[in-house]
């Protein structure tokens, strides 16, 4: 059958031919299958609905500082209660969230997928690329954070917060692209990279098709991780005039200053601290799942 | 003679997965009983029953009686006073069943201590005994060894060495040999014989290898689904046999000493364990199956002295007597029935063509300044082409250079010495488009099918990747593909997991049969499957070639497998061609030395010959590639060499190295056939 022959065979039967099951569309059919991506996903879209239309009901807000109440435990009108300064402690912390969900997010995915494009492409290609990328990596791994954050610091000004979670990805990827190289190494060996190549498709395409999803449970769980560590990183970074800066609030400002008053005052860190303890579980939750909608094996009867 | 063990009703379940269901057999004193089966079968299973060597897990029922005392049951102390001293075991990997930090006489001379009472100094004098009597050279020397010092063959001699340390009653062998090299394996099967005759010890031979048991055991047991299926001397199995199972079974085998002949496959896959079929279980796939079958699971019927089938039909199964196949194969083999004679004339265009490629290693040694300590050569000069729709078989052992040769190939990289055309582009020549261009008339499949395919995508995106990557649109093409190799066009949805292994390799073959190339690359596409499997893969091989006239480069190790699917075949040999020539020729009248070893080192199917056939066997192992001889590579484990050659003959075979020349006598019409020797001589040896 000659190529003209068989374009028109296909033409005439598009409603015919094999349904196509795209990777994306199993997946997402995979993870919404499952409880846990379920319920992990209900919950985190649960406290961006409260993280972003909570402010809305609330009638005080982050800035606003209440004089005939200085720490004061929840009532009815400060609902979580009030901080040292009079703020009202449901406010701030809703603020606290709308920061540090979507930094903490943004964040670790930039961060892992970072870590996934450095590793798979040092690993993958070896030789002179490696060598340069693997240098990056431990420069990165050995300079302490803030003396790159001082040399660059001047180039940015403050409160972007597209910068800041660039800057917050750039601390956390290191380690696991070392790992991923590690293991585009040794995939790079199995046989059907080995196929791909003979087939020729092309060494880019080869890493985004083959290599990056065979370690997806990996980079998943990473992701999973660094929601949480990005988050408090977040805190540190203040510190050097970066990020999140009074009056503004984020979770990882607001856990740095209530476990202070922790003790006499738990409502000043326990609501916040719990807020989060409640974000990084759904987000693992999701995690797990999506690592399981990806990997074909799990759990399946055969 | 009373049996030494006696097995009966044995039952192993994992969980509610029966392994293996009811089975018995006795053994007696110096007998040797094969049990055979493919894998999942359950024979490697029960033999470890009756060791008591299952992980807690397994629940085993039945009885397993050692000179009549029930090993089931048996305390840990009992058994631990058993094994080793009455029944000893090889296992299929040599590397891992010795340990690596010991040396082997001090592994061997554990194992004697363990269960005699002698000093140190003797249980070492007993080891190097031992390692004299399988066979090892300098085995006082060799003895301060550790494993890894050794090679796969020389492990495999030490275990046996330590298997009959206490001259044991039983050695229960499970597949010894299948992790070795044809003339290794021929070695390695003497030197068994060799030590049961000094124990006078039963040996259990566990394999999937018809061919290993037929010139080795007195009875035959065949295993499907967990059950015996037929039990009974050698011959009665092999020329009449009464089971339809074991009738496919032999009639799947390609055989060396029979030329291309269709091979019949057995329909469908064996069952899984824990889905049985209600009936017999090998009633799918069974040619013979009437609604009967499906009622109740057949008893072994007594079916003559000592010959057990368990089979209603068996009265009417004979070798060759009623249709063995299921009419869609009669229908599939009718198809491709014509042209089954191998190409007599050669075709004009050359796809493949190979001069002097050469491709080296460097050793290199040192941390962070690697300096270079020697080279491996792992391809000194071959060469060869393959012609339009021809198949080249490229056989050698391990080490020979046959996979070094097909990555050179496959790279389209410049050759580091010699010359490689593909299609008639010559690879150190080639920008970058016509590259992918002929990527694409040359496709690859590989030796492991689960390995090949990537476990994250679909069998359609698999099939789709080569189409997509050389811009064609998929859409039908994948239903077409799945078609033509015989899957369905449902199966598209699934992951390569999800397949048996013959369906895997199946997949392997669709997406290199994509592109509609021209030649293909098979690197081993059947080794990794089971006999009942493995033919029908060959066979759909053989149809494709024929209906899409390809051309094959099929590299093997098995000769056997080489001979039913190829036109010419090359033998390789320490990075160098041997012999190489029209198949038919080859394989009846090799001429090299080394063909003739390799070609009577391999076990036939058929006992009456295999007791008859005279070995030519090889000394030793391969030598280093990174230190091949001087001269002819073949000279230090040559038999000619060794007993008929002349010291004055010799002198050449040690000076100059042979060049692969066109046999003498050869005219126009014989059969092309070339041998680098010196004094290469044909002679039949199969």
């Amino acid at each position: 059958m000659t190529l003209s022959d068989e374009e028109l065979a296909e033409e005439l039967s598009d409603g015919v031919a094999v349904k196509a099951p795209s990777r994306v569309r199993v997946v997402a059919g995979r993870f919404f299958r499952s409880t846990q991506g379920r319920i992990g996903f209900a919950v985190l879209a649960l406290m961006f609905l409260l993280a972003f239309a909570g402010p809305l009901v609330n009638r005080w807000s982050y800035t606003d500082k209440d004089f005939t109440a200085f720490m004061q435990p929840p009532s009815a009108t400060h609902w979580f209660g009030t901080l040292q300064t009079g703020s009202d402690v449901f406010a701030v912390t809703l603020r606290g969230m709308q920061k540090s969900l979507i930094v903490g997010l943004l964040a670790a995915l930039v961060s892992t997928a970072l870590a996934a494009v450095v590793g798979a492409f040092a690993g993958y290609f070896r030789g002179w690329t490696e060598r340069s990328l693997t240098w990056l990596t431990d420069l990165l791994l050995v300079l302490p954070a803030f003396l790159i954050l001082a040399i660059i610091s001047p180039l940015f000004g403050s409160g972007q917060w597209a910068v800041f979670v660039i800057m917050l990805a750039l601390f956390l990827w290191m380690v696991t692209s070392k790992i991923v190289r590690g293991m585009a190494i040794s995939l790079k060996e199995r046989e059907f990279v080995q196929a791909a190549r003979y087939m020729g498709v092309s060494p880019v395409r080869i890493i985004f098709r083959h290599v990056i999803p065979n370690l997806s449970s990996l980079l998943i769980v990473d992701a999973t991780l660094n929601v949480s560590a990005a988050i408090l990183t977040e805190t540190s970074l203040s510190y050097f005039g970066f990020g999140i800066q009074p009056p503004d609030v984020s979770f990882g400002t607001l856990i740095a200053d209530g476990s202070r008053t922790a003790v006499y005052a738990p409502w000043t860190f326990w609501f916040v601290a719990g807020l989060l303890v409640v974000t990084v579980l759904a987000v693992n939750l999701m995690g797990d799942a999506l690592r399981d909608a990806f990997d074909p094996s799990a759990k399946r009867s055969r | 003679m009373s049996p030494v063990l006696e097995v009966s009703d044995l039952n192993v379940t994992f969980g509610d997965v029966p392994a293996v269901r009811g089975v018995s057999y006795s053994v007696r004193p110096g007998e040797v009983l094969g049990i055979v089966g493919e894998s999942g079968s359950g024979k490697s299973v029960a033999s470890a029953a009756i060791m008591g060597l299952l992980p807690p897990g397994a629940r085993v029922t039945g009885s397993v009686r050692l000179h009549g005392t029930e090993l089931l049951g048996a305390s840990q102390r009992r058994l631990a006073a058993f094994r080793g001293k009455s029944i000893s075991m090889v296992f299929q990997d040599p590397l891992s069943a010795l340990t690596p930090v010991y040396r082997v006489g001090d592994q061997i001379a554990e194992a004697v201590r363990a269960h005699q009472r002698v000093s140190k100094e003797n249980a070492q004098i007993k080891a190097v005994e031992l390692l004299d009597l399988v066979g090892i050279p300098r085995p006082s020397e060799r003895a301060l060894a550790f494993p890894h010092e050794f090679s796969g063959g020389m492990r495999q001699r030490v275990v046996i060495a330590m298997a009959i340390a206490n001259d044991p009653d039983v050695i229960i062998c499970d597949e010894p040999t299948t992790a070795l090299d044809v003339t290794i394996q021929a070695q390695v099967l003497e030197v068994l014989k060799r030590a049961q005759a000094k124990t006078g010890a039963a040996i259990i031979m566990i394999t999937h290898d018809l061919g290993v048991v037929a010139g080795f055991a007195d009875r035959v047991l065949v295993m499907y689904a967990g059950r015996a299926v037929e039990v009974g001397a050698v011959d009665d199995i092999y020329y009449r046999m009464r089971m339809p199972y074991t009738a496919g079974l032999l009639g799947s085998i390609p055989r060396v000493d029979r030329g291309r002949q269709p091979l019949v496959p057995i329909e469908g896959q064996p069952p899984s364990p824990a889905a049985l079929p209600p009936g017999c279980p090998f009633a799918p796939r069974c040619p013979m199956r009437i609604d009967a079958c499906d009622d109740r699971e057949p008893p072994l019927f007594e079916v003559g002295a000592g010959h057990g089938a368990a089979c209603i039909r068996w009265e009417e199964v004979h070798p060759d007597g009623p249709p063995r196949q299921a009419p869609g194969a009669v229908a599939r083999q009718a198809a491709g029935a014509d042209g089954i004679s191998p190409l007599r004339v050669r075709g004009e265009r050359t796809v493949l063509a190979v001069r002097d490629l050469v491709k080296d290693y460097p050793l290199l040694k040192g941390a962070v300044f690697k300096r270079r300590v020697g080279t491996v050569h792992a391809v000194a000069g071959v060469s060869f082409d393959i012609r339009q729709g021809e198949t080249l078989g490229l056989v050698g052992e391990s080490g020979s250079g046959k996979t070094t040769t097909l990555t050179q190939i496959l790279e389209l990289v410049p050759p580091q010495q010699g010359r490689v055309a593909v299609l008639g582009h010559d690879t150190a020549r080639l920008t970058r488009s016509e590259r992918t261009e002929i990527r694409r008339d040359m496709q690859v499949v590989f030796q492991d099918p689960l390995a090949s395919l990537d476990p994250r995508m679909t069998v359609h995106d698999i099939l789709a990747e080569p189409l997509r990557t050389h811009g064609k649109r998929s859409g039908r093409r994948i239903s077409e593909l799945l078609a033509l190799v015989g899957l369905e066009a449902a199966h598209a949805a699934r992951y390569p997991q999800d397949f048996s292994g013959g369906q895997r390799q199946r997949i392997g073959i669709a997406r290199a049969l994509a592109l509609e190339p021209r030649l293909l690359v098979l690197d081993e596409p059947v080794s990794a499957l089971d006999v009942s499997i493995q033919a029908g893969v060959i066979n759909l091989l053989d149809s494709l070639k024929r209906r899409l006239g390809l051309s094959y480069l099929f590299v093997a190790h098995d000769l056997a497998v080489v001979r039913h699917i190829a036109d010419r075949v090359a033998v390789m040999y320490l990075g160098r061609i041997a012999e190489i020539g029209q198949v038919d020729a080859v394989y009846d009248a090799p001429a090299h030395p080394y063909t003739q070893a390799l070609l009577s080192a391999i076990p036939l199917p058929d006992p009456v010959r295999e007791r008859s056939r005279e070995r030519i066997l090889l000394e030793g192992d391969l030598p280093s590639p990174a230190n091949p001889p001087t001269g002819c590579r073949f000279r230090t484990r040559c038999p000619k060499f060794r007993a008929e050659l002349t010291d004055e003959q010799r002198g050449l075979c040690v000076a100059v190295e042979p060049e692969v020349q066109p046999l003498a006598g050869e005219h126009d019409g014989a059969p092309d056939q070339g041998a680098a020797c010196h004094y290469a001589e044909k002679r039949e040896v199969v």
